[in-house]
This record gives C-alpha cells, structure tokens and sequence, in this order.
C-alpha cells in the first residue's frame, strides 16, 4: 500500500516538476509547482515527518505560491515576448547535467539500504517526525538557532522593504 | 497516524470526484448551445477591450513578502507553541518564555519597521504620486512661464 | 474513527492488527463517511443560503423567500436544481484548463478541513495531533483556487476580486493564526479534540474566559476568520457594487455554485473552529465528578448514549449560534475600505495579536506559581461577560419596546 502510494507521489512530483521547467507561461509553472508540493507532502507523510509535510502545505504551497503569482503577475510577461524555442548548447549541457544526475540517483538508489523499518519504530516511541518533537528539539539543543532564525526574518523582512522601495 | 493522513487523501479523491460527478451528470440535464456572444467576457455589456493580464501595483507583491515572513514565524511558532505547558510543567518554564518573548520581540521589531517605513499604508503611493504629478505641473508651468 | 472501525472488525470476530482485509474496509468505511461529510457540508451550506436570506428578511423588515415549502425552506432545493440544469458557460477568451480546474481546488481545500475539526465527542473523522496546524495549511488551498479562477477568467473583474482576495486572505491568515496559538499554548497540544478535552463545559471553564489575551485573542480569530471567508463587512473581493461578482464573475451554472458551497460551508467551518478553540466544545455538564480527562467515556449503558447526543447538541447549537452571529454582521455592518482593511489588520490585529501571545505566555507563568489567580481571573471575565450579555439583552429589550417592532409568525412566514 506505502509502495504503492509513494510511486505515484513520485511520479507526481516529477510529471509536476517537469511541468513547472517545461511549461511557457508563467502561471501554469506556478501552478504545477503547487501541484509539486502537495505531492511532496504525501511523500514526507508516509516518511512520517509530518511537520514537514504540514509546513509543506502552508508555507510552499499555501505562502510562496501567492507570492510567485504576484511577482509572475507584477512582471506579466507576453506569450510574444517570451520568444522562440531554441536549442542551444547550454541547453544541451543542461540536459546531459540532469541525465547524469538523474543516473547517480537511479544507481544510488538502487544499492539497497535498510533503515525505513527502525524510522518506524522510531515513530511509535518518540513521535518521531511530530510537532512535539520539533518543539521540545527547538527549545532544548537548538535554542540559539530558533533565535537566530527570529533574527533571519527581521533581516528579510528589513531587506524585502528596502528592495521593493528601490522598485516602486 | 497514518490512517489520518490517509484520511486526507481520500477526502481529496471524494472531493474531486464530488465536482467531477456533479458536473459529468450535469452535462446531461443542461442545456448546451453556447453562441459568441454569451462566451464573451463579461464587461457590463460592452465588448470586452484588451485582456485582463495586465501589470498591477506593486504594493500587493510587498504584502506577499511580508505575509510570507510572518508566516514562516508562525510555522516556527507552533512547535513551541504545543510543548510550552510540558515546559512550565517541568519548571523550566521562565527559560521557555525568555525564547518565545525574543522571537516574536525580534519580529515585533520587523513590523515595527515595516510600520515606520510607511509601507503599510494603502494609498500612500496615491498621494506621493498626486503630490509629484502635481510639483511636475507646477515646475513645467513655471518654466513655461520663465521661457515665455 | 480508527477506534470504531477496529470495535466494528473485532465485532466480525476478526483482529484488525493482523486481517488482511483490515485496510481495505477503513478505505471503504472512510470512503464513506468522507461522501457523507461533503454532503453535509453542500447541505449546511444550502440551508445556511436559505437562513442567510430569511435573516436578512427579517432584518430588514421584509419577507426573504417564504413560497417553496414552509417557511420557504424548500428554496434552497431549488436553487440547486437550478444551478445544475443551467447552461456552463466558459468564456472563449479565457483559459481554459485553469478556468476548469479551479473549482477543484476550491473544494479539496474546503472539503479538507473537516478532516480534522470535530462534531462531537465521538463523531471526528481523524484525531490529528496536529489537528490545528493541519487546518490552518489546508484552507491555503482555498487562496489557490480564488488566484487561478480570477486570472483564468481574462476577466478584469475577476483579476481585480482575485488579486483583492488573496492579499485579504493572507494578510489575515497572520492574525488568525497567532489568535489560534493561544489555545494550543493553554492546552498543550494540536489536536482539536484534546484541545476541546483541556477545557470544560462551564463558560469560566472556557479559553474564552481564561485571560484577557485569550478573550482578545477570541476576537482577533473570528474577525480574521470573517475575513478570510470573504464575508461582510470584508466582501471586498466580491463587492457587487464594484466588482460585479469579484473572482467568480465568469463562472455560471453548476461550476459557480461550488464557488457559493464554499462561501457559505465557511460559515460553519469558523463557527465550529471557533466553538472548538475558545468555546468548549462538544462539552457535556452535570457529569458525574471523576478525576479522568474523558467524563463521558466513564459513563455506562443508556446514559453513554445520552451524553453523546448531548455533545453534537451542544456543538451544533454553539456553531450556530455563531452562524447566525455572522449573518447579523452582514446585514448590520457595511463594506469597508481596501485601505480600512489592510489598516485593520496589520496595525491592529497583529500587534494585538503577537502581544497577547506574550501576555498568555507570561499569564501561564503567573498563575502557575499563584494557581488561586487563576480562577479568579476566570470568575471576573465570565461575571463581566454575563453582565455584558444581560444589559445587551435589556437593551435590545427596551428598543424593540420603544419601536413597537414585532415578529408575525403566523402571517407571510
């Protein structure tokens, strides 16, 4: 069943994934991307990080996404504009970049590893991959990099003012 | 807790086939005779001028930034949020408050910023340009007087 | 729901843990339930459009739909048949895969929800220890859905609706957000059932009532969650007299109406969110004194039963009310200002709201040295919110005297 589900969340992602590099106009790439991150949650679901998932949703799917739309709609960019299809040499490399990597994975992937089966019984002893987990690591060993993160946000919220006045 | 998720995905699947049905079944109870004129877009009885994708004000895109920001603080948020009364609890709770407090004071910060930026004005940009629309008028009309 | 389905196969003489069948029967059984569940939210959202207009009837000193049926109540079957044999139009000029699509999205995100929000004491789909969260990123699909609609359309009414309700939504997602912290910091924990378990049926027993950051925070949620549901006084997206009909403009017949379910299967969704985060809940009183977290679960035969129907009830009964409170606003309070709006929200609610974190953060520490502070915090804003109601009740009392206003139930209705 797991088997199962996870194959067609991955083949989700990369039909998704493919369509967000492949498509011409903008907002349908947005789209797909969101099409992307729900399937990525289901696979960080059955991996029982459910946090992640959840954060998955709300932040990528849910935040991002409306922002990419704005930025997509702020430029508005013309089928005519966007110009022919070509096929260049940078393409080419492109492409041999990704079969390259898509064949280290594919041959990674395939030398077998075992440790789904301990994440499991991690899961069922410390809620592995929950809310409550995350909370109790952020504030016992983590303390300082949750402030810091704090600070990170007062930088970006600083820096997307500053930025966006330069525009407007 | 898988089962819950799993719970998830079949009310996506329902949802779905919901609207699918509803519609599918629909296409045999209505009526179909699309004319030009009822597929046009609607622009108060006008013929439509242009298309609608058009370029828009930047100040939506600023309150996307911010909202992602805000939002991002929320999702660090919550994890602690749930395990704060274990905390006070176990009599660590002062050292659990002094963190929360210094997140959301840093971030209180960022807004405070925001605010004193004047970015969270709406029509701000509307007076700054009248105002400049304006001293351009007055400038021009001055120099044509000057020329005259 | 897991717990039943377990009892149900253990009832067939089968161990769930080791049956082969076991996960084919939950997908069916949840399978079922999850049609049920839509269902009843098509239906709420049917009746509510009824209620909606005979409030507004009323309030309005005229009649509202009264010929179909008694009261008019068969009007909402009405419009639904109407909506499905009407002609489904999509503009030539618009896109249209994401013109199509749109609607789905619109649902899943609003159809998600109650995965994780409660009927009753017994009656939630699945117990989710991040229940709360988990509604907070799905009803982010909604915000989808109203973009890809809008734009799809090629409408310049439904670009402006759209691009106006996505920056409400998610300006307003902040406020709602830190308000909904508040509970999950009192009670500990995610999960909807065990945030309602935290509390108790008596109002001084509530989140509302806890501290006045919570009693702040109460607002702060629903005038959010007003918002987010598009709802008067924050119709802006959709403000007829402007917008035509905002991000939906384009939309007819059956695709339109799922636009309409979600609006008003909304009104129950905040409703009972907030019931369950500040109100109690499903909580039943007059039970027996025991020290165990689940009173209800202590009980046995007939009175089990009793107590269950009690709590969907009193949930139903709270969520309604609040339905009808949103009503009332629409037809009290009018449209406010794009710049009103975003004022609102980001100079108010969320300073209020990131303070009241802080201060219930703070208020957990004070009263855990001094727990009697505790109680009579909670007596003094329960006695002031009783005070409020009855003097608003006299109130109301005294105008509807002085107008000689008076309802006829017998005539028109």
């Amino acid at each position: 069943m797991e088997a199962v589900l996870f194959y067609i969340f991955a083949i989700g992602v990369v039909v998704a994934g493919a369509q967000v590099v492949l498509r011409r106009n903008p907002i349908y790439g947005a789209v797909s991307l969101v099409a992307c991150f729900f399937f990525l949650a289901g696979i960080y679901v059955l991996l029982s990080a459910h946090l992640i998932a959840i954060l998955q949703v709300m932040v990528y799917a849910g935040a991002v996404m409306v922002l990419f739309v704005f930025v997509i709609m702020l430029l508005n960019l013309k089928e005519e504009e966007l110009g022919e299809m070509h096929v260049t040499t940078m393409k080419g490399i492109g492409l041999a970049a990704v079969l390259v990597l898509v064949g280290f994975i594919a041959w990674k992937a395939l030398t077998p590893v075992q440790f789904a089966r301990d994440m499991a019984v991690n899961e069922q002893i410390h809620g592995f991959g929950g809310v409550k987990a995350v909370g109790n690591v952020l504030y016992r060993s983590s303390v300082l990099p949750f402030e810091v993160t704090s600070l990170l946000l007062l930088v970006a919220v600083v820096s997307a003012v500053v930025i966006a006045k330069g525009k407007i | 807790m898988p089962f819950h998720f799993a719970n998830v995905l079949l009310f996506t699947v329902t949802a779905i086939g919901f609207v699918f049905l509803s519609l599918f079944g629909g296409k045999f109870l209505r009526p179909n005779n699309p004319t030009p004129n009822k597929s046009l877009i609607y622009e108060c009885g006008e013929k439509p001028i242009g298309q609608a994708w058009y370029n828009f004000n930047p100040r939506f895109y600023l309150i996307a930034l911010v909202f992602v920001i805000f939002e991002v603080e929320i999702a660090f948020m919550y994890p602690v949020a749930s395990v704060y009364k274990s905390f006070i609890d176990h009599g660590q709770g002062l050292l659990a408050f002094a963190e929360i407090f210094l997140f959301v004071a840093i971030l209180a910060v960022g807004l405070a910023y925001v605010w004193a930026m004047g970015d969270l004005e709406w029509v701000k940009g509307l007076k700054q340009d009248v105002m400049k629309a304006h001293q351009a008028q007055q400038s021009a009309a001055i120099m044509a007087k000057k020329a005259a | 729901m897991q717990a039943f389905l377990d009892s149900l196969i253990r009832g067939w003489g089968h161990d769930p843990q080791t049956w082969v069948w076991t996960q084919l029967i939950y997908v069916a059984f949840m399978g079922l339930f999850s049609f049920a569940v839509i269902n009843f939210a098509a239906v709420t959202a049917g009746i509510f459009s009824w209620a909606e207009r005979r409030v507004a009837g009323r309030m309005q000193s005229r009649v509202g739909p009264n010929r179909a049926g008694p009261g008019g109540f068969y009007q909402w079957i009405a419009d639904a048949v109407k909506l499905l044999t009407k002609e489904d139009l999509v503009p030539t000029e618009a896109d249209q895969f994401l013109f199509r699509i749109a609607p789905y999205f619109m649902m899943v995100g609003f159809a998600c929800v109650f995965v994780a929000l409660p009927f009753s004491h017994r009656l939630v789909i699945a117990e989710m220890n991040v229940g709360v969260f988990y509604i907070i990123a799905v009803t982010a699909l909604i915000v989808v859905g109203i973009i890809m609609s809008g734009w799809s359309s090629n409408s310049k009414w439904s670009l402006f609706g759209a691009i106006r309700s996505a920056a409400q939504i998610i300006s307003y997602e902040i406020p709602a957000g830190m308000a909904l912290m508040i509970p999950v910091l009192l009670s500990g924990t995610l999960s909807t059932q065990g945030i309602i378990r935290a509390q108790g049926p008596w109002p001084w027993e509530w989140y509302i009532f806890h501290d006045p950051a919570s009693f702040a925070a109460f607002f702060i949620y629903f005038i959010s969650a007003l918002a987010e549901g598009n709802r008067t006084p924050f119709d802006l997206p959709e403000a007829e007299s402007e917008l035509v009909s905002g991000y939906n403009t384009e939309y007819s017949g059956m695709r339109f109406s799922y636009f309409f379910l979600v609006e008003w299967g909304n009104m129950w969704v905040m409703s009972a969110l907030a019931t369950t985060m500040f109100l109690g809940g499903w909580q039943v009183p007059f039970l027996p004194v025991t020290d165990a977290a689940d009173k209800i679960a202590m009980l046995s035969g007939g009175w089990t039963v009793l107590a269950e129907l009690a709590s969907i009830a009193i949930f139903t009964f709270k969520t309604l009310f609040f339905v009808f409170i949103v009503m009332w606003l629409r037809w009290t309070l009018p449209r406010i200002r794009v710049d009103q709006m975003m004022n609102m929200c980001w100079k108010y609610l969320v300073p209020v709201s990131f303070a009241a974190v802080l201060f219930v953060a703070g208020w957990m520490l004070v009263i855990h040295a001094v727990p009697a502070l505790d109680w009579i915090m909670r007596i003094v804003l329960t006695a002031g919110g009783a005070i409020t109601l009855v003097m608003f009740w006299l109130r109301t009392l005294q105008n509807i005297k002085d107008t000689g206003d008076k309802f006829d139930f017998t005539s028109n209705w």
